[in-house]
């Protein structure tokens, strides 16, 4: 149960090798009542790390974790891997953070690119609706998905990403606003360039942001009705004035 | 039964929701009839009573689960010449007053407000202001009906071993359906009271254990925000049951002309940020100042005195969106007292309307009840992300001195201490298991601290 200044005693993570998922579960563990965490990823030594270092963190020490495999591609499997985790006790917090972020080899092999709209969006739409499923049985729970600024409005160098980002965001929306009064909330967290193991190599764009500023938000963000986070909070201006450049401006641009 | 609904529940402070299947059972019956359907249910988040909703935290809430409201259970029978009465469980303190006190009887125990049901205060073993000299509320009940995790009806005494999970036990025993209340012979509907307005925490403290020696209720309402000299200042008062003839500071009221108060429309809506610590700043001077300088003595209706916040329905609201919180403890020693108090200013907790009080000997073979000698001080604050630290520092600090919280009051306090709090716990848990082996009963509290 959230207690009532917002901290959550029960966390499950899909995709918990990210860099900002990682960075959540420790901003969550600093709260001090996670009795349970179940960290879901592809196995491997990512994983490994993400659960060692959730191990060591301050205030996990009466906290059960758990590292599961889940494979966000395989929508099939994932009512059954969502039932298995909520029989095994309460899911306070979702956070679904899994995604890929595809290069230029990838965007240009057709059924690549189709592979990451089946991992960025087509397996979080079969994830959100068996975990929304779950919590609407247990009366109460809080969702949070990534989706990211690049969902708002397409780039030239980023539209593949940014489709899938934007079907997320539309779907996790209205999820949220179809669970008003339910006890579940969405929380859809827009994140502009975070510097991450994902974005290694990359130039930063302008506002950039850490996993711990991501992780700040969420985490106070997690008491009260579905909503759509900004982070950095200026993003929000700035995306809904480049929303409205016309195409022959926005495409000029250098992003 | 009207049948079951869908609804988001939520506690008196408004910080934590869950949807729960509600119904209002018409008869003990059916409620008999819903334990034993939710028994049968492979996997269910289980069956909670619920009265008024007057539980600060999520006592009252069970997410997933059934939620039985007691709503048809308020029939009050005949009271008899020792002043024994059946009530029904969903009757109020308020209903119980309306019927009661124009006969010539009062209710053994009244928290701070009338609305709260028979079956919730012997949930929460309510205490209030006579707690010195009378205890609780389970110290007054002769007997009681419970249907049980097997969705059977049984009548339990002081000297059942059962009685002591049922009063005190959050709801988690069982649905009260019955409660038997010796009530307190009265002369008149009004109290005479002393009021008097104390300098600093030393003369309250001093001026309450005092009180009580003189007098069955007292109560001093705190200056939480002040600090050096006048630190700790407050309003004392404390009153007793007018008698017939002698009637200082005023005329008492007669019995058949007794009313349980006016109550004003709440507002609608409320301003998040309504209660800034400058604007409660504001208030307890005002407050403070308002209390006369020099004792003095007057006559005061019930709810004037018992139930002064219940004048505005719905005054929980004005906290706003984020809803908020009272934390409540119990300790022995004075001094831990004083340094709570410091703890919470150094933090700038954005608190008023505090209130001590003295505690009699706590309600016996009762593990979760909460009242224990020596000191207990409420405090209501908004549910706001900045009090997180404090509180828990100060739930370790009172812990350490054999201290504890209301459970019915809590909603945010770490599992791992209410063992610690409630020694007798595991007792509790052997009792329980008696009387619902299968664990039927469930809530949100319950999860969330790991009672059962």
């Amino acid at each position: 149960m959230l207690d009532a200044l917002g901290s959550p005693q029960s966390l499950l993570v899909l995709g918990a090798s990210s860099d900002i998922a990682q960075a959540t579960v420790a901003a969550v563990a600093a709260r001090g009542r996670l009795n349970r965490v179940v960290l879901a990823g592809r196995p491997g030594e990512r994983r490994d790390a993400a659960e060692a270092s959730a191990r060591a963190l301050p205030g996990m020490s009466g906290a059960a974790i758990t590292a599961v495999d889940f494979e966000a591609s395989d929508s099939t499997s994932h009512s059954s891997f969502v039932d298995a985790v909520f029989d095994a006790g309460e899911v306070d917090v979702a956070l679904v953070a899994f995604g890929v972020l595809p290069d230029a080899a990838t965007v240009a092999d057709p059924s690549a690119a189709a592979n990451v709209v089946t991992a960025n969006f087509t397996g979080a739409v079969s994830a959100l609706t068996a975990i929304s499923a779950r919590m609407r049985g247990q009366g109460h729970g809080v969702i949070v998905v990534l989706s990211s600024v690049a969902g708002e409005r397409p780039r030239r160098s980023n539209y593949l990403y940014g489709a899938t980002k934007a079907g997320l965001d539309a779907f996790a929306t209205g999820l949220g606003d179809s669970l008003h009064g339910s006890g579940v909330s969405v929380v859809v967290v827009r994140p502009g360039f975070v510097r991450t193991k994902m974005t290694h190599g990359m130039d930063a764009a302008p506002l950039a942001v850490g996993p711990d500023e991501v992780a700040q938000a969420i985490v106070t963000s997690l008491r009260g009705p579905s909503r759509t986070v900004w982070v950095p909070r200026p993003m929000r201006p700035v995306m809904s004035l480049l929303r409205h450049l016309p195409r022959t401006v926005f495409r000029r641009l250098p992003i | 039964m009207t049948g079951v609904e869908s609804t988001l529940l939520t506690g008196w402070g408004r910080a934590t929701a869950s949807l729960a299947e509600v119904s209002h059972e018409a008869s003990v019956e059916e409620i008999a009839e819903t334990v034993r359907s939710a028994r049968g249910t492979p996997r269910g988040r289980g069956v909670l009573s619920r009265g008024l909703g007057r539980s600060y935290g999520d006592a009252a809430q069970n997410g997933g689960g059934r939620v039985i409201r007691t709503d048809a259970l308020t029939g009050i029978g005949v009271i008899d010449a020792s002043g024994q009465v059946d009530v029904g469980a969903g009757a109020s303190i308020g209903d119980v007053l309306a019927y009661a006190v124009p006969r010539g009887w009062f209710v053994p125990v009244t928290p701070g407000t009338r609305h709260v049901t028979l079956g919730g205060a012997v949930a929460a073993d309510v205490h209030g202001k006579n707690h010195h000299r009378d205890g609780s509320i389970g110290s007054h009940v002769v007997e009681l009906d419970l249907v049980d995790g097997r969705g059977q009806l049984q009548t339990l005494r002081p000297t059942s071993p059962g009685f002591g999970a049922v009063v005190g036990g959050m709801g988690l025993s069982g649905v009260v359906t019955r409660v038997r209340l010796r009530l307190r012979p009265i002369e008149t509907a009004s109290l005479t009271v002393h009021t008097r307005r104390t300098a600093d925490l030393d003369e309250t403290m001093a001026a309450l254990v005092a009180a009580d020696q003189e007098h069955r209720y007292t109560v001093a309402w705190l200056d939480t925000l002040s600090s050096g000299a006048s630190f700790g200042r407050g309003v004392l008062t404390s009153g007793d049951h007018s008698t017939v003839g002698s009637s200082p500071g005023g005329e008492p009221t007669p019995l058949h002309d007794f009313t349980t108060g006016r109550v004003l429309p709440g507002p609608p809506w409320a301003p998040p940020a309504l209660l800034t610590r400058r604007r409660m700043r504001m208030f307890n001077e005002a407050y403070y100042r308002a209390a006369p300088s020099r004792a003095t003595l007057s006559q005061e209706s019930v709810a004037a005195f018992f139930h002064p916040l219940d004048v505005i329905s719905g005054w929980n609201r004005i906290y706003g969106r984020t809803g908020f919180l009272q934390y409540q403890f119990a300790v022995a020693d004075d001094s831990c007292v004083r340094h709570v108090i410091e703890m919470f200013q150094r933090a700038g907790v954005p608190g008023f309307l505090a209130v001590l009080k003295r505690f009699g000997p706590g309600t016996e073979g009762a593990p979760l009840s909460f009242p224990r000698p020596g000191w207990t001080l409420a405090l209501d604050m908004p549910a706001l992300p900045g009090v997180r630290d404090v509180l828990d520092a100060a739930d370790d600090y009172l812990v350490a001195r054999g201290g504890r919280l209301y459970l019915a009051k809590d909603s945010r306090v770490k599992p791992e201490l209410i063992p610690a709090m409630y020694p007798d716990l595991d007792r509790w848990r052997e009792l329980r298991d008696q009387l619902d082996p299968d664990h039927v009963f469930a809530s949100d509290l319950a999860r969330r601290l790991t009672l059962c």
